[in-house]
């Protein structure tokens, strides 16, 4: 066996002077014009006339910065497999990640600090705070460029509405109407009046929308010191709708073990009445999932009285590798303002943005939120108004609501762990009658605690 | 008369044998290098994707790593693991399955192959419907029963029962029937390779057994009790630990039917290792993971040791 101990003793040592190596790389003084490749992301599975315009986007900055030579690669987020790829270098030096996850991976190293260079970007103050939070470190410095944010929302099902009695254009605005929508929808049709999801982290992430919603929060943060806050009445409230519509109502339908993806695929195909995810869903549900966009429409979700309730806030980061070094870094920087944040403010960038998205079919105008501020946004929406191809008068009761509504970020303490410990909490009740809600929350804040404290 | 009894002659066995010439000495040696080279490609594939990989794992329990920082923490990961709830559940749950699965996919396949052995005409037409659920890549296999399984009342199986009274089942999403569901996939999806090696290992059986059994007035049950299952005894055996080994690293169906729900009622031991790596922690925590894979190993392999101590002397 010596030669496996000693394979495994060079293995640890030379992950150890890899990570002494790029320890090192994060050394300023780099001379600006010296030649550089950057390896950047795009989107797997376009068509062909998507990558055209990204390729003609990569030549006029080229143009710009002629040291720097741009290389594309196909990549989409995949959490299961970041570690791996990123140790492994298959990773391009600049790829987007979602907000939920970008504040782990800030606090594990696996991205590169940029906050000097993004410091020195003209807008960087611009950014909305609750927006920019999620790319941040916990000293406030931005590690990731948000590049594109949303809010939760409650997407419906028109014609389930319409089969069911209830007026499309008037979507609930409480909880309690949306119980009764749920209600009559499972009486009147086959669907299911509402559901939600439970796996993959999701039922964590969507009970703790429902628990802004009602005025909770999910932790307390003081400085360095977290406390987990699952065992509340307001995560008992939400917990208590769901139990009374399983069970009472009957309106939430036989399938209790919806992720991200399957709930949008039983939504797009008309066995949903309602649910909750991300305001920008309708791009999934279309082009993904071949919905008939006549039927979609979204509406804000309800918010208790008080000053606590809000919408919980999602959306883009853009992160540069680990592994990138300072010139590399430098240029990813680059890209990122031109390629990701120049459609935000340039009117020029915005409408060829748009322009290509809108021949390549793609939706144009799905509800977001500034990443910057209201106006500029309103302004952006101006721009590329001949090119919005969604039916925005469907999404009204979200975009009508949607600005005045709080926006809070995510908790930031551990927050796929805790999302996965909620997840057998809400399957717990929407599968055993007999479940004893304040016992699930009491161990699951205790579980919650002790990881925040290890971690 | 001549003494036929040769005495032998002992003497050769005091002194050994003279050394064989030089060259047939070379000639061995390198009939040893030949044999060494064409397990070359065996061993370099054997070293670099299995035995690295294992010490690899052994390492990395004790570190915390997320492969670009490393550091070691001693045995603070299998600490982690053995004070986590979740694992006493996955391991209640994989014995669960564990028994569950011994229960019916343990006779089935023995039963089908002693009837199938009875029939004597389209022997192989039965043998290869026996096979075909193996065929089914696994994936699809659990994917096609997932969509069966759906519990609302025009759900695939939910359908058939009621047209005969039985009304709709939950199925995977009650936490009392997600994992028989799991067994009942994973019996239909396996049953058919163990019958295949029944079915031969039947045929080993004599005969004149089965008539002299006959004779005796035995009915068929008898006979298989007495005849066909002491002559299987090895195969069954075999068998036997090769399923304990599998259903205790069950991971494909708790992880594509329910990702271990509803409220952990499905997860196993080897799907907590994938959560541990890769659902929670976005590869933060492979110190956990390769410190439960290690703890499963040992267990396994003390469990097969222990076992094949005390059925030594049953196999022919």
């Amino acid at each position: 066996m010596k030669s496996i101990r000693t394979a495994a003793a060079l293995t640890a040592v030379g992950a150890l002077a890899l990570g002494a190596l790029t320890a090192c790389a994060t050394e300023p003084a780099v001379d600006p014009n010296a030649p550089v490749t950057l390896k950047v992301a795009i989107d797997a599975g376009l068509e062909q006339g998507a990558i055209d315009a990204f390729d003609a986007r990569v030549d006029q900055f080229e143009d710009k910065y002629p040291n720097i030579s741009v290389e594309r690669q196909e990549y989409n987020w995949t959490g299961t497999t970041f570690a791996a790829e990123l140790a492994g270098g298959t990773i391009p030096d600049v790829f987007t990640v979602p907000f939920t996850d970008g504040r782990g991976l800030i606090e594990r190293g696996q991205l590169a600090d940029i906050s000097g260079i993004v410091a020195d970007l003209p807008y960087a103050e611009e950014f909305n705070p609750n927006v920019a939070l999620a790319g941040e470190d916990a000293e406030g410095n931005m590690w990731a460029v948000p590049i594109a944010a949303y809010g939760q929302g409650l997407h419906y099902n028109r014609a389930l509405f319409e089969a069911a009695g209830l007026d499309p254009d008037s979507p609930p605005t409480t909880w309690d109407e949306v119980r009764e929508a749920a209600k009559a929808i499972a009486d009147e049709t086959d669907a299911a009046g509402y559901a939600q999801m439970t796996s993959s982290n999701t039922g964590g992430w969507i009970l703790t929308t429902l628990d802004y919603a009602l005025g909770g929060r999910l932790e307390e943060v003081d400085g360095e010191e977290a406390t987990s806050t699952i065992d509340t009445p307001e995560v008992a409230e939400a917990l208590g709708l769901l139990h009374d519509m399983r069970w009472d109502d009957n309106s939430m339908g036989s399938n209790f073990l919806y992720d991200w993806g399957t709930i949008n695929q039983d939504f797009a195909a008309g066995r949903i009445g309602m649910y909750v995810s991300g305001g920008g869903n309708y791009g999934s549900l279309v082009t993904q999932n071949a919905m008939n966009p006549d039927d979609y429409g979204v509406t804000v979700l309800p918010l208790a009285d008080g000053g606590d309730a809000g919408v919980l806030g999602g959306g883009t980061l853009a992160a540069v590798s680990a592994k990138a070094d300072a010139a590399t870094q430098a240029a990813a920087v680059k890209w990122i303002d031109f390629y990701y944040i120049e459609k935000l403010t340039d009117k020029a960038a915005a409408q060829a943005d748009a322009k290509a998205l809108f021949d390549a079919d793609a939706p144009v105008g799905a509800p977001t939120l500034p990443v910057f501020d209201k106006a500029l946004y309103d302004e952006n929406l101006t721009w590329v108004d001949e090119y919005i191809n969604v039916p925005v008068e469907q999404m009204t009761p979200y975009t009508d609501n949607i600005f005045s509504q709080p926006l809070i970020p995510e908790p930031t303490k551990s927050t796929q762990e805790i999302y996965a410990l909620l997840d057998p909490v809400v399957q717990a009740v929407l599968t055993d009658k007999n479940a004893d809600i304040e016992k699930l929350l009491a161990e699951a804040q205790a579980s919650a605690q002790a990881i925040i404290d290890r971690g | 008369m001549t003494d036929t009894l040769v005495k032998p002659d002992l003497s050769v066995l005091a002194t050994p044998p003279p050394a064989p010439p030089r060259r047939r000495r070379i000639f061995r040696w390198f009939r040893g290098i030949h044999t060494l080279v064409f397990l070359l490609p065996l061993l370099v594939s054997f070293i670099v994707f299995s035995w690295i990989p294992i010490g690899r794992a052994v390492v990395m329990s004790f570190q915390k790593t997320n492969l670009i920082t490393t550091q070691f923490v001693g045995i603070e990961n299998f600490e982690r693991v053995l004070s986590d709830p979740l694992l006493g559940t996955a391991v209640v749950n994989t014995l669960w399955f564990a028994l569950l699965a011994l229960l019916f996919g343990y006779p089935l396949p023995l039963i089908t192959a002693v009837l199938m052995s009875e029939v004597k005409r389209a022997k192989g037409l039965f043998s290869a419907l026996a096979y075909l659920p193996v065929v089914v890549p696994p994936v699809v296999a659990v994917l096609l029963w997932k969509f069966f399984y759906d519990a609302s009342p025009t759900g695939v199986f939910n359908e058939i029962l009621g047209y005969v009274g039985l009304g709709p089942f939950p199925w995977l999403q009650d936490a009392a029937s997600a994992m028989p569901a799991l067994v009942v996939e994973a019996t239909w999806a396996s049953a058919g390779g163990t019958i295949i090696i029944y079915l031969a290992a039947l045929t080993s059986v004599a005969p004149e057994l089965y008539d002299a059994a006959e004779v005796d007035g035995a009915s068929i049950w008898k006979k298989i009790w007495h005849v066909t299952l002491p002559q299987l005894r090895g195969v069954l055996l075999i068998t036997f630990i090769l399923q304990i080994i599998g259903t205790a690293q069950v991971f494909l169906e708790p992880y594509l039917f329910t990702g271990g729900g509803p409220a952990n009622s499905t997860i196993t031991v080897l799907l907590l290792i994938y959560q541990y790596a890769f659902q929670n922690s976005l590869g933060g925590d492979y110190g956990s993971a390769t410190a439960l894979s290690i703890m499963l190993a040992v267990v396994l392999g003390l469990l097969t040791a222990v076992y094949f101590r005390l059925t030594k002397g049953w196999s022919s």
